[in-house]
Parts: structure tokens; sequence; C-alpha cells
């Protein structure tokens, strides 16, 4: 077992920031992350692929990353990359798995920077080969430059399909047609929250030109659409929408991408028992933070969009913050000269956070990504569908914990990860209680699946006779 | 104290576990009118986080005759509660690693036999392979008892609470006993607002049944453990008995769904007032270990969940069932740590027979209240 000052939790945009931070003050930082290369999933392979042809066509936000992770190679912080992190215990314990083996980790103060997932969205034949997101296609495109063979077909709503949109072109990829999911009348409303915004008018200025670059290509955009399904033996063949006043159309696919936002990784705060609160705004939980990004548990931070999404740069100040944090916590930065160093962080971030209500407005997911058809596989694990889900929620207005009891959905190796809002969503809906209500699964470890071997190498004892 | 009025039952049981519906059920069904009182919802705690057992190998010797008994209940219990509860009887089997480790198995063979007792049996390395092929071949032999098995513990939940509601048995969820007082020739239990009346209370708390006790002034000494549980993704059906070691915490099997479940007591942290226990991973890793050696085929299996159940458990490791010999109209019924479900169907009909009898056929004697309380040992 090792013991560090500090163990961080991911080496995406907060927790490079975040490393950075706490060794310049001094700590002994240790940081893990499941990817075998720093940057996260924004600036994935960024150190091998930023000088390349293809850094060039990921865009300028994209090669940002490259001088970041040079920052954090330089720092001075124990880096294991390709280790799993999947138990911490209060006090800090941590848990994690490399190379084939457990081990255990001593921390005095630990930061969660373990961002965010894709919104799962459900809807009949989600589960088709053929059918992915357009985080993983995005993910393909950074790490090995693939871009599928054939014309894809994006469906979803939000500036992340308009990014990939724009750089699988630039790759030489082919878009069958984008599936706008945006429902009508998005706009209105979220010009309200626009004078806010306005600090980030380069942000505005690029989903703009992203949009304009779409329009140039001729790529075919139908609008306003409610409802998708995904049909075929074995993988995607055909695919079928609705727009909000249409009949469905049906049309030959083999690639589709879906992607209807972000929300933030919560099951490690959730299993180490900090306050989560509901954000109506993001429609999801996020940990409740003070100013510096501490949950209810002292010592314990969560930095990044793990925190609620904002983006990556709103990701570094939150890391910087904080690194910061830790470093006063731990008795290496006076009070206020933590505040001091911490100004300009704060500024920078309080722009970014300003530009989000703009955004959440506009890219609400629609109502259809909560209510899937009754037939729609909800838990992908133990292939459970809304109908069974809907059936159960009438028998004594059962919360989240026991329907999964009494259906096994949420059971399986993601941990809920895939249905745990989508289930939540339709109890509330069936019982005709607000969503938030309902409360998340609880969180049953591991947080990420270990092997039985990989466990039986922390006991190193030998066997009783 | 004012307020609602109370709603009047014959009998009120505290605690919606497995035995507090068991007890509800053969009650309701002699015709009394039953409440079942539960602090969060049904099976909330060691019913649904335990390997759901169903194994009469190994029992305490006082308990082995009600053991048989329930046994024979399990064999037919979809037609006590109208489902087989995903009951499967494919043995329970105690492997011995080592010779070392025969002699004590053969002594509580020679053990039962001699107390007229056939169920358990030992078997050479031979019969373990064929029964367990996968089992590694270090192993030399086995005790077992053949009509064991497992049940599946939701499904279990859900038939037992199915025939509760059939047979008129009111349940309560959400609804913790705070207080109680006497009211004439009945208690009075009170849970925030709402209050329950009835001469008869029978405390099913599990892990809180000392605390549910000292409500009516009845000290009775308890201690609490937390089994740690794993489960692995699915694999393809490979294991049919469920195995158990000499010398080692583990209980493995192989549930209907394809998961292993795995457990065998091994411990981690409970926490009585949070109503919360944690698990302790370092300690878990001698049952993936013990697992491993024993099944190597399974060392590359992903372990999916974890976690703990909070259970009742007396000092001399077997239940508490009684009349209270103090406090009129108090039963107890707690204490099953380590039983898995086993009793279950059979302490219905216990609790039965003492709440209307007052008194019971059965050999209960060694379970009595009494031998857990401060200056009140049984003689």
């Amino acid at each position: 077992m090792s013991t560090v000052d500090l163990l961080i939790v991911g080496a995406g945009p907060a927790g490079m920031a975040a490393a950075v931070a706490a060794r310049r003050h001094g700590l002994d930082v240790l940081v893990v992350d499941d990817q075998p290369a720093p940057g996260g999933q924004i600036w994935r392979s960024v150190e091998t692929v930023a000088a390349t042809a293809r850094g060039g066509r990921l865009g300028e936000s994209y090669l940002a990353g490259a001088s970041r992770a040079a920052a954090f190679r330089a720092c001075g912080a124990s880096y294991d990359p390709s280790c799993q992190l999947w138990q911490i215990e209060p006090g800090y314990r941590a848990f994690v798995t490399s190379a084939g083996k457990a081990r255990t980790v001593s921390a005095k103060a630990v930061i969660l920077a373990t961002g965010a997932q894709e919104r799962p969205v459900p809807f009949p034949g989600w589960t088709l080969p053929g059918v992915l997101t357009v985080g993983a296609g995005q993910i393909l495109l950074k790490t090995a430059d693939q871009v599928p063979a054939k014309p894809v077909w994006i469906a979803g709503s939000g500036p992340l399909p308009l990014l990939y949109m724009t750089q699988l072109l630039a790759a030489g990829g082919k878009i069958a047609g984008f599936l706008d999911t945006t429902p009508r009348g998005r706009l209105k409303p979220a010009l309200r929250h626009l004078p806010a915004a306005l600090g980030k008018a380069g942000d505005l200025l690029k989903g703009l030109a992203w949009t304009l670059a779409l329009k140039r290509s001729g790529v075919r955009t139908v609008k306003h659409v409610a409802e998708i399904e995904a049909r075929g033996e074995g993988r995607l063949q055909t695919l079928r929408y609705r727009t909000d006043n249409g009949q469905w159309q049906e049309t030959a696919a083999e690639v589709l991408l879906v992607h209807e936002g972000l929300v933030p990784s919560i099951h490690a705060p959730l299993a180490l028992d900090c306050q989560v609160e509901w954000r109506a705004g993001q429609h999801c939980y996020a940990p409740v933070l003070d100013g510096w990004g501490e949950t209810s548990q002292p010592g314990l931070f969560v930095a990044g969009d793990g925190a609620g999404i904002a983006g990556a740069i709103a990701a570094e100040h939150r890391g910087t913050l904080a690194g910061l944090a830790a470093a006063a916590r731990l008795g290496k930065l006076p009070a206020a000269a933590a505040e001091t160093e911490a100004a300009p962080a704060r500024r920078a971030l309080g722009r970014e956070l300003a530009f989000r209500p703009f955004l959440d407005a506009l890219y609400a997911p629609r109502p259809q990504v909560f209510a899937p058809p009754d037939e729609t596989i909800v838990c992908r694990c133990e292939e459970v569908t809304a109908g069974t889900l809907r059936a159960r929620a009438q028998i004594g207005r059962p919360g989240p914990n026991q329907v999964k009891a009494f259906t096994r959905a949420g059971m399986g190796p993601c941990q809920g990860r895939q249905c745990g809002y989508t289930v939540m969503n339709i109890l509330a809906h069936a019982q005709e209680r607000p969503v938030e209500a309902l409360g998340f699964y609880r969180i049953r470890p591991p947080l990420k699946p270990v092997t039985l071997g990989e466990l039986a190498a922390l006991d190193q004892k030998d066997t009783a006779a | 104290m004012s307020g609602t009025a109370a709603q009047g039952y014959d009998v009120a049981i505290i605690g919606g576990g497995l035995h507090g519906l068991s007890a509800g059920l053969s009650i309701a069904r002699a015709g009394r009118r039953v409440v079942v009182l539960e602090r969060a919802w049904v099976g909330r705690h060691a019913s649904s986080a335990t390997a759901a057992g169903v194994r009469t190998l190994g029992r305490d010797l006082a308990e082995v005759p009600i053991s048989l008994e329930a046994m024979d209940m399990w064999h037919r219990i979809e037609r006590i509660v109208g489902d087989d509860c995903g009951f499967h009887s494919h043995g329970q089997t105690k492997v011995a690693e080592f010779e070392t480790h025969m002699p004590q198995l053969r002594e509580r063979e020679a053990t039962m036999r001699g107390l007229g007792y056939s169920h358990e049996e030992i078997i050479d390395a031979a019969e373990l392979r064929r029964l367990v092929p996968t089992l590694s071949p270090h192993c030399v032999g086995a005790l077992i008892a053949r009509d064991d098995g497992a049940a599946d513990p939701h499904r279990t939940i859900a038939a037992f609470r199915g025939a509760c509601e059939a047979a008129g048995v009111a349940i309560v969820e959400g609804c913790g006993v705070e207080a109680v007082e006497r009211r004439g020739a009945d208690w009075l239990l009170r849970c925030g607002e709402r209050a329950f009346t009835a001469p008869a209370v029978i405390n099913a708390a599990g892990a809180w049944a000392g605390r549910a006790a000292a409500l009516f002034g009845e000290q009775i000494e308890l201690g609490v453990r937390a089994s740690m549980m794993m489960v692995t993704e699915r694999l393809a059906p490979f294991l049919g008995p469920v195995v158990g070691v000499v010398g080692r915490a583990l209980s493995f099997k192989q549930s209907d769904q394809g998961t292993l479940v795995i457990g065998g007591g091994l411990q981690g942290a409970a926490d009585l007032d949070r109503q919360r226990s944690t698990v302790n991973f370092v300690e878990l890793a001698k049952g993936a270990r013990a697992s491993s050696e024993l099944f190597p085929s399974v060392r590359g299996v992903r372990i999916a969940r974890c976690w703990t159940g909070i259970e009742a458990q007396t000092r001399d490791h077997i239940p508490v069932i009684g009349a209270s010999p103090d406090v009129p109209g108090l039963f107890h019924s707690f204490g099953y740590s380590g039983h898995g479900f086993q009793l279950v169907p059979v302490l219905g009909e216990i609790m039965r027979d003492l709440v209307m009898e007052g008194t019971t056929a059965r050999s209960i004697s060694a379970f009595a209240p009494a031998r857990l309380m401060q200056g009140r040992r049984a003689a």
C-alpha cells in the first residue's frame, strides 16, 4: 500500500490542472487514469496526434491540449496511466487495478476528475450493432483517425454533433444526414440567457460557424425530429424517424450516431455518500460542492464536468481551484494566499458558467428521451424494457432501488450508468411524482468491474490451514 | 398525546423481512388480523442482501428438528406461497481441501447418524468431482446434504409478500415503530403520525431487534454482523451445488441468472443508526482468493457488484425464538444471521402457535430469549 498527500482520479483537463496547481505547492500527488495517455476525452491521444495532419483537422481547441499535457508531464506528479479506480473508502483509501493486479493507495485528500458520460438515449433498436454514440465516433476519429466507410447518420442535439460533423467532413467522412432532435421553439427561451452568455461571444460564433459549414457542405438536415427507431436483423439496416408534425420516414442506414448531451459521472460521489442535488436545467444530479469543489465529505473534491456539465475550459479552472484547496487543506498554502491565487480561475470559471444556461435551454433533451416506447430496452445489461418498468411502477409506488430488486434493472456490470435516469423518469411519470423525488440507485462497489483474480491479489497472507 | 385514531389489529409484527412476513402469513391464514410494520420497505436489509441459502448442512444440533421440517416445506414451497421462489435443490457441500480436514467432517457425520439423522453424508473425491466437475482437483472429499439448495431472494420476498397480501395481512412500509405504550390489554405502537394497537406483538426486526425489544423495556444482548457478498457477470451454467469449504469463509454458487454469488460470512462494517453498511475489500479479497483457488477457471471473471447485509447475531449463533419472559404479549423471532432462508417457512408456523396457543409442539427451548437477558439466564 502506498500513501500520498493527494490522489487525483482522471487525467483530463480538470485532473491535469489540479495536479499542476497542487504540485506548485509541494503536495505529493498521484494521478490515476483509465486511459493510456493524458488528455481525457476532449484531448484524447493529443500527445501523439497534435503534431500530425489529423490533429490539425480536429481543430484548435483540440490542439490546445498538447501544451496542457506537457505541463502536466513536467509538474512532478506521479502518474499511473491505464489504471482503473474501482473503490474508494472514507479516510481515504482507494482501490485500483493496473497490469492485472489490484492494490490500495491511501491519500489525505482526493480529487475526482472523472468527467461526464453521454446521456443514454434509449429508443427502439438502440442496442443494435451499428448504433453508437457521437462521443464514441469521435474517439475513433481522435485515436485511430477512423472514418466510417459508409455514410453515417447523426441524430441528436447539442454542440457535440455539430463539432463532430465538421471534424468528420474535414477527415473525408460522409454524412448521410443529420436528424436534429432539438425541439421547435427552443431558441426563444434560450435567448433570455443570452445577455449572460455574451461574455463567451467567441463560443457562440464557433457554434454558428459549425452550423454554417454544415450548410455549405450540403449535409441534409431534418429539423425537429421527435422520435427515432433503429431496425435490422442482427445489425442496423433501417432507420425510421418522425418529425414533431410529420409522418414516419424510413431510410436504409448502416451507422447511426446519437447524442443528447452529457451528464456528470456521479457514481463515485454517490458511493462515498456525498450529498448530491438535482440540476433541473441539466436534467441530472450533480454533487453539492463549495466554491473550491469540495463535497460534503471533507477532503474530497470533484472537479471538471463531474461537478456539472460546463466544458473543458471550465474543467481546467475547477481543477486549479480544487488543487489549490487541497494544498490549503493540507497546510501547504495559507488560506489568504489560496484566495489570491484562485482569483483569476474563479473569474474565468464565472464566465464559462454564465454561458451554460443558454446552451442548457437551447439543447435541453426532447421529452421522448425520457419516455421511450414500451418495447424499448432500458437496462442493457439485464435487458429490461420500458414496458416492464412501467408495469412495476404501479405496484406500491416503488423507487429505483425497489424496481431494481423486482426487475434486475441496474444490477449489471454498468451499475445503472445506462438506465439510471431513464428508470427515474419512467417511474416519476407513471407515479405522477417529480423526477427528483425518486432518487438514484444505491451504488454498490466496485465502481468498475474487477476480476476475482485481480481482487484475490490483494490477499497476500497465507491461507489458514 | 392525541392525533389520528390508532388502527386496531390482533397481531402487529415489527419488521417486514422474510421472518416477519412468514409469521404474518401463518397467523393471517389462521384467521387473525395482522399488520406488518416496516420502517423502509419489505425485504430492505438482510432478506435481500443474502445469498438465500436453504441449508440443513452443519446446523446447530438444537436447530436440526425444525430445520428438517422447514426443508420439507421448501420442497413444496410453491403450494405454500404460490411460487417456487426460484428454489433449486442441487445440494450443499462442505469441501475438504486436504486429508487433514476430513476427520472433522467424518466426526460430524457420525454425530448426526448417532442422533438418527441421515441427511448429511460423506462423499469421496470421485463423487465430489462428479457433482462439481470444475472444482480444483486438489480437493479430497466433502460432507453433503443432497436435498439442500438455494432460493432467489427477490422472488422469495415477492412470493411471501404476495401470499401475505392475499391472506389479508396489512403491510405498511415506510413505518418505523418509534414508541410503544400499554393501553389496557393492547400495545399501542407509534410510528410518527400513525399508531397501531394489538394485544400481541412479534419482534422480527432483525439487526434492530435489540432496539425494538428495548422499546418494551426488555434488554436482550444482540450483536450485529455485516456479511459481505459479491456477484459476478453472467456465465454459462457450470455449477449445481452450493460449495462451502473447511477452514475458509466461502459460500460459492451459481444463480439461475448465471451469475456467481459468493459469500461465506466475511465481514464488512455495519452502522445501525444510519442503516448503512460498507464493504471491506481487503477482507473480501480473501473470498476472491478462496474462489479462485477452489475454482481456478473463474480467475478472469468480472465482479459486477458487492454489498453487505446487516444481520442480527446472538452470542451463541442460534436465533431468539419465543415469548418474552416478562412482557405480556411480546414475542421474539430474530437472530438468524448466517442462516439464509432455510428456517423461514417453519418459523411462520411456530410464531402462529406461540401467539395463538401460547405454546408449540416443536422443540424451541434452546432459543429462549431469557438466555440472552442479563440476570435472567435460563436454567
